[in-house]
C-alpha cells in the first residue's frame, strides 16, 4: 500500500440512490474522494481499491443526525475514535454527535476539540452539534456564529427539552442567520418527570412511574408553532408517539418549516419490552404502545418522518445493570440501525430500500446541509455497500462501540453491512 | 410376574380389632382416666375417634381426642421434593400430667413417631405417652416400640400396606400390595 | 403416601401476577393449619432448623420485617436482619454487589424490601436463595397480598363473586396491585375508589371497576379494604389537602352505617386515623385489621415452608425416597 490514493471502484453492485433517480446494477468510481462516475464495467484506474459489490446494494453514505459519542467526558463509555469506528461498521460515513458531554460542547474549542478526534479516528466523519444555551443549562444562548464557524452543523441541547418556550424562540430566530437547524428533544418536563417507561398499562403492572406521551407532544406542537413564528427550522428528535406525528403532518401542511426523525427502535419495539424489568429497554423517549409504532411507521412511509437516526447512547454495564428506576436511558444503535430497518421496515413491506435510503443517507445531508448523501458527480465519496437480505444473529460483544447495552440482543436480523467508504478511502469492510 | 393385592383385614375384621385395641389400651392404662388419644394425620386421627367411641361404649368415660399433624417435623423436608400438605394439629387440652396415647394407621420405620414425640413435647409434658398402631409392619429404623398393635403384618421389599378407611376413602379395609420382582 | 402440593412455587416468591389460582390457594390452605403455632405455649416448630434467612430491608418498616422475623423463628429458622442505614447499603453498595456478598456467605433464603419496582426480581435473578419480596417499590407486596385473601377467605368462604374494593392511592400502592392480582384469580369481582389522581390512568384496563366516591364503594362492597394515604402524596400535590381526603373519602362510621350488608374492612397498617379510616372503624366491629396481623405471620411462614427446600438438585437427588 503506497501513497494514500482515495480512488475507489465498486462494481457489480445494484446501485441505488434516490436523489439522482439512480437504480441499476454496475459499477460506482470514487476518484480523489469524490463520485466520478457511474456505469457498466468501469476501468479501474492504477492503484485504485475495487470492491466486488456483486448481490449487494451500493447507496450513498448513510449519515447519522443523532448520536451519542460521549467524548469529552466519559471515555469509559465511548470515544469518539470508538463511536466513529462503530458508526462505520453500521454502514454510517458521516455522525453528529450531540453536545451534551461532559463539559458540555458549548464553544467553538469545544467543537475544534470534536472535530480534531473525528479526524483522527479515521473512520466515519464526525459532525459537531453545538449545544443550543450554554452548559444545556437552558438559560443563557450559545455563541451558535462562533460554533458554526469552527465547523458546527446544528444546535441541540438533547439530553435535556429546551424548558422555556423563549428561549426555544431566541434560538430559532438567531439560528436563521447560520442556516442551520434547531433540535429539539421534546418531553415537558413537569409531566415527564421521575418516569422511566411510557404511561400505559404496563407501567401500571410494573409499579414504574410513567411518561404519557403527551410530554412530547406538547413540546412538539411548541415548537413546530415557534418555528412557524420565527420562520426558523426545528427539527423534532426521536418522535416516539401517534400524537407527535399528528401534529408534525398539521405543521407541514401549513408550510411550517419542521422536520422530524424517528429512531429504529421506536418503529420496532413497544413497551412490552419492559416487561421484566430489562434496563436495555429503557430509554428516552420511551418504547411506546403498538398503535404508536404502526403510526410512526406509517409517518415514515407518508414522510411526515424526514429521517431515521440513531439516538446511539451507550452505557456503562455497571449503570445498567441496576433497578431498573436507578438505570440511565439509552441504548447504542450504529451497528444495528440498518438491520432493524430493514427487518422491520423493508421486510415487512413498510417502504421500499429506495425510500429507506432517502430516510438513511439523501434526507439528512440535506435537512441538515451536509455535502454527500448523493451520487451526483464531485459529491462527497461517502457509499456504503451492504446485503439487504444477509440474516445475522445480534451479538453486542463482537460490536466496535463500547456499549453492549441493546435490546436486540440475541435477535436474528436481517440486512448487514459489508463495506463502508469514506473519502474514498474504505473504513469499514466485513 | 404381576403385582398381587391381598386383603389383611376386612371391614368386620377391621372393626374388631379396633375394639380389641380399645380393650387393651383400657387394661393397659386401668381404666379410662386421664387418658388422652392423639392421632396422626390423617388416617390415625379417625381410628382414635373410633377407638375412643369403643372406649366410651364400655366404660362411659369420654377420652378426649386430639389430631396431630407431623409434616413440620419431619426430617426429611429438606430431600422430599415438593412440600407435603400441612394438615391441623389440634390438641384439646393441656398435656401436663396426662396419659398420652399415640394412635397412627401403620407403624413402619419409626420416623413418623419420632416427629410426632418431639411435637408433642412442644405441648407440654404428659407423665406417660404411649402407642396404640393398626397394623406394625416392621422395619424400624429408630427404637420405636408400640404399645398396643392391631396386627403385625410381614410385608415383602418393594411392598406396602394400605388402610382404607369410610371417613376418608369411602371403604374399610387394610390392603396388603406386593409388587413381584423376578 | 402423604399428598404433596402438586403446584410447586418456584424458587420465589415475587409477586402475585403470575400465580396460577391453585398455587394462591396451595399458600392459603398451608397457612391456616399454621395458625395453630402460634397459639402454643412453644411457638416453635422445627421445619427450618439450620437455615438462614436474612431479611433485607432498603426501606424502613417495622410491622412487615417483624411478621416475617417471628415468622422465620416460629419455624427455627436463623434470622439476620439487615437495615439500610448503618451498612454498606447507605455506602452506595449496588444492590449487585449485595446479590453476590449474600450469595458467598450460602445464605439460604432472603426477604427483600426496595424502594425500585424490580428489585425483588433483579436480586432472584442473580442469586440462587429463594428470594420472597416484602415490597419492591409500587410494583407487588405479595405476602400482604395473601394475607389479605386469607383473611377474606375466613370472613367470607369461597372467593368467587365476592365484591373487594380497594380504596385509596393505589397508583403508589404494591398492596393494591398484589390485591387486585390475587382476587381476579382467585374470582373475585374487583373494584377501586378513590380519587382519579391516585389512580393508574390505564386501571380500566386491569379488570377492575373504578368509583369516584367512597359511597358507590359501601353500597357496592362486601369488603374495603383501605390502603393508608402518604402524606408525601399531598405535599407532591395530587391531593389538595389530608382533611378534604378525610371528608370525601374517609371511611367513617356515618359512612358505614349506611351499608346494604356487613362490610369487612381491611388495612394494610399502620393507619392514618382519621384520614382515610376514623378510628371508631378501625376499632369497631366491622374491622379484621389484628386478624390480617395474625394470618399475615402464618401466611409468612407458610411461604417460608413452601419455598425452602426447593432446591431442584436436591430434589432430584432424592427423588424414589418414601
Amino acid at each position: 500500500m503506497s501513497v494514500d490514493r482515495r480512488d475507489v471502484l465498486l462494481k457489480g453492485g445494484r446501485l441505488l440512490d434516490p436523489s439522482t433517480r439512480t437504480d441499476a446494477v454496475g459499477d460506482i468510481l470514487l476518484r480523489d474522494g469524490k463520485i466520478e462516475s457511474i456505469g457498466g464495467n468501469l476501468n479501474a484506474p492504477d492503484g485504485a481499491t475495487i470492491v466486488d459489490c456483486t448481490g449487494k446494494v451500493v447507496s450513498p453514505g448513510f449519515i447519522d443526525v443523532h448520536c451519542h459519542l460521549r467524548e469529552p467526558g466519559r471515555e469509559d463509555v465511548e470515544t469518539i475514535a470508538t463511536g466513529a469506528r462503530a458508526a462505520a461498521a453500521g454502514g454510517f460515513t458521516a455522525v453528529c454527535a450531540m453536545p451534551n458531554t461532559d463539559p458540555v460542547t458549548d464553544n467553538q474549542a469545544a467543537i475544534g476539540f470534536v472535530l480534531k478526534q473525528g479526524r483522527a479516528a479515521g473512520a466515519a466523519r464526525v459532525y459537531p452539534i453545538g449545544a443550543i444555551s450554554i452548559g444545556e443549562k437552558g438559560e443563557q444562548l450559545a455563541e451558535f456564529g462562533e460554533m458554526v464557524g469552527a465547523g458546527a452543523v446544528a444546535v441541540s441541547d438533547d439530553g435535556k427539552p429546551v424548558v422555556s418556550a423563549q428561549l426555544m424562540r431566541t434560538a430559532l430566530e438567531y439560528a436563521r442567520a447560520f442556516g442551520i437547524p434547531v433540535a429539539d428533544h421534546c418531553e415537558e418536563p413537569t409531566l415527564a418527570a421521575g418516569g422511566d417507561m411510557n404511561e400505559g398499562i404496563v407501567s401500571a403492572r410494573l409499579g414504574l412511574k410513567g411518561i404519557p406521551s403527551e410530554a412530547e407532544e406538547i413540546m412538539a406542537i411548541r415548537d413546530i408553532l415557534l418555528a412557524r413564528r420565527t420562520g426558523g427550522h426545528v427539527h423534532l428528535c426521536h418522535m416516539s408517539t401517534r400524537g407527535s406525528v399528528e401534529l408534525i403532518r398539521w405543521g407541514k401542511d401549513r408550510g411550517i418549516n419542521v422536520t422530524a426523525e424517528v429512531c429504529p427502535h421506536h418503529i420496532s419495539l413497544t413497551e412490552d419490552e419492559v416487561t421484566g424489568y430489562d434496563t436495555n429497554a429503557k430509554m428516552n423517549p420511551p418504547l411506546r404502545t403498538l398503535d404508536d409504532v404502526e403510526a410512526l411507521r406509517e409517518a415514515v412511509k407518508d414522510g411526515t418522518i424526514d429521517v431515521i437516526a440513531t439516538d446511539h447512547a451507550p452505557h456503562h454495564n455497571d449503570e445498567k445493570e441496576r433497578e431498573f428506576s436507578e438505570a440511565p436511558n439509552g441504548i447504542i444503535g450504529l451497528e444495528t440501525a440498518l438491520a432493524v430497518n430493514i427487518t422491520w421496515l423493508v421486510a415487512a413491506g413498510v417502504i421500499s430500500l429506495e425510500t429507506l435510503i432517502d430516510k438513511m443517507a439523501c434526507a439528512p445531508a440535506k435537512l441538515f446541509h451536509l455535502e454527500g448523501g448523493t451520487f451526483r458527480k464531485g459529491a462527497l465519496g461517502d457509499v456504503t455497500v451492504f446485503d439487504p437480505t444477509a440474516t445475522w444473529k445480534v451479538d453486542a460483544a463482537t460490536f466496535r462501540t463500547k456499549g453492549r447495552n441493546t435490546p436486540y440482543q440475541g435477535r436474528t436480523l436481517t440486512g448487514l453491512v459489508s463495506c463502508t467508504v469514506v473519502d474514498g478511502r474504505v473504513v469499514f469492510q466485513r | 410376574m404381576p403385582p398381587t393385592s391381598s386383603i389383611v383385614l376386612s371391614a368386620k375384621a377391621l372393626e374388631r380389632t379396633v375394639s380389641r385395641m380399645a380393650d387393651e389400651i383400657i387394661e393397659q392404662n386401668d381404666g379410662a382416666e386421664g387418658l388422652i388419644l392423639v392421632g396422626i394425620q390423617r388416617r390415625g386421627v379417625q381410628i382414635a375417634a373410633r377407638i375412643a367411641a369403643v372406649i366410651k361404649a364400655r366404660e362411659d368415660v369420654t377420652v378426649p381426642l386430639g389430631a396431630l399433624d407431623i409434616t413440620l417435623y419431619r426430617d426429611d423436608l429438606q430431600t422430599v421434593g415438593p412440600r407435603p400438605v400441612v394438615g391441623r394439629t389440634n390438641l384439646p387440652c393441656d398435656l401436663e400430667g396426662q396419659r398420652v396415647v399415640i394412635v397412627d394407621d401403620v407403624l413402619f420405620t419409626g420416623r413418623t413417631i419420632r416427629a410426632a414425640l418431639d411435637e408433642l413435647a412442644d405441648f407440654g409434658r404428659p407423665s406417660r405417652v404411649g402407642l396404640a398402631v393398626l397394623i406394625d409392619r416392621g422395619g424400624r429404623e429408630l427404637p420405636i416400640q408400640p404399645g398396643v398393635v392391631g396386627k403385625h403384618v410381614e410385608v415383602p421389599a418393594g411392598g406396602r400396606v394400605d388402610v382404607f378407611i369410610t371417613e376418608l376413602d369411602g371403604r374399610d379395609e387394610v390392603v396388603l400390595n406386593v409388587t413381584e420382582h423376578a | 403416601m402423604t399428598p404433596t402440593t402438586s403446584s410447586v412455587l418456584g424458587k420465589d416468591l415475587l409477586g402475585l401476577e403470575h400465580l396460577s389460582a391453585e398455587q394462591i390457594n396451595v399458600i392459603l390452605d398451608t397457612a391456616g393449619p399454621l395458625k395453630e403455632i402460634s397459639e402454643r405455649a412453644i411457638k416453635k416448630v422445627p421445619t427450618l432448623r439450620g437455615a438462614t434467612v436474612v431479611n433485607l430491608f432498603f426501606e424502613a418498616s417495622t410491622r412487615t420485617r417483624i411478621s416475617f422475623e417471628f415468622a422465620e423463628k416460629r419455624m427455627s429458622a436463623d434470622t439476620v436482619n439487615v437495615a439500610a442505614s448503618g451498612s454498606s447499603i447507605s455506602k452506595g453498595e449496588t444492590l449487585v454487589d449485595t446479590a453476590r456478598n449474600l450469595e458467598a456467605m450460602r445464605i439460604d433464603m432472603v426477604v427483600i424490601r426496595h424502594h425500585a419496582s424490580g428489585a425483588a426480581k433483579f436480586l432472584a435473578e442473580r442469586i440462587e436463595s429463594n428470594v420472597i419480596n416484602a415490597g419492591d417499590g409500587t410494583h407487588e407486596h405479595p405476602t400482604q397480598g395473601l394475607l389479605d385473601l386469607l383473611t377474606l377467605r375466613d370472613k367470607l368462604g369461597d372467593l368467587r363473586g365476592k365484591r373487594i374494593c380497594i380504596c385509596g392511592d393505589v397508583l403508589h400502592s404494591r398492596v393494591a396491585r398484589s390485591n387486585i392480582w390475587g382476587l381476579t384469580k382467585l374470582g373475585a369481582e374487583v373494584a377501586v375508589c378513590g380519587p382519579r389522581s391516585l389512580l393508574p390512568n390505564a386501571i380500566g384496563e386491569m379488570g377492575v371497576q373504578v368509583f369516584d366516591r367512597i359511597e358507590q364503594a359501601i353500597e357496592w362492597a362486601d369488603a374495603l379494604n383501605v390502603l393508608r394515604l402518604q402524606l408525601e402524596r399531598m405535599q407532591a400535590g395530587y391531593i389538595p389537602s389530608l382533611r378534604e381526603y378525610n371528608r370525601v373519602f374517609g371511611v367513617t362510621r356515618e359512612r358505614l352505617e349506611r351499608a346494604p350488608r356487613d362490610i369487612l374492612i381491611l388495612h394494610p397498617g399502620p393507619m392514618n386515623r382519621g384520614v382515610e379510616i376514623d378510628s371508631d372503624v378501625a376499632d369497631g366491629p366491622h374491622s379484621v385489621i389484628l386478624d390480617q396481623v395474625t394470618n399475615g405471620v402464618a401466611v409468612r411462614m407458610a411461604v417460608l415452608y413452601l419455598l425452602a427446600g426447593n432446591k431442584p438438585t436436591l430434589a432430584t437427588a432424592a427423588r424414589g425416597d418414601a
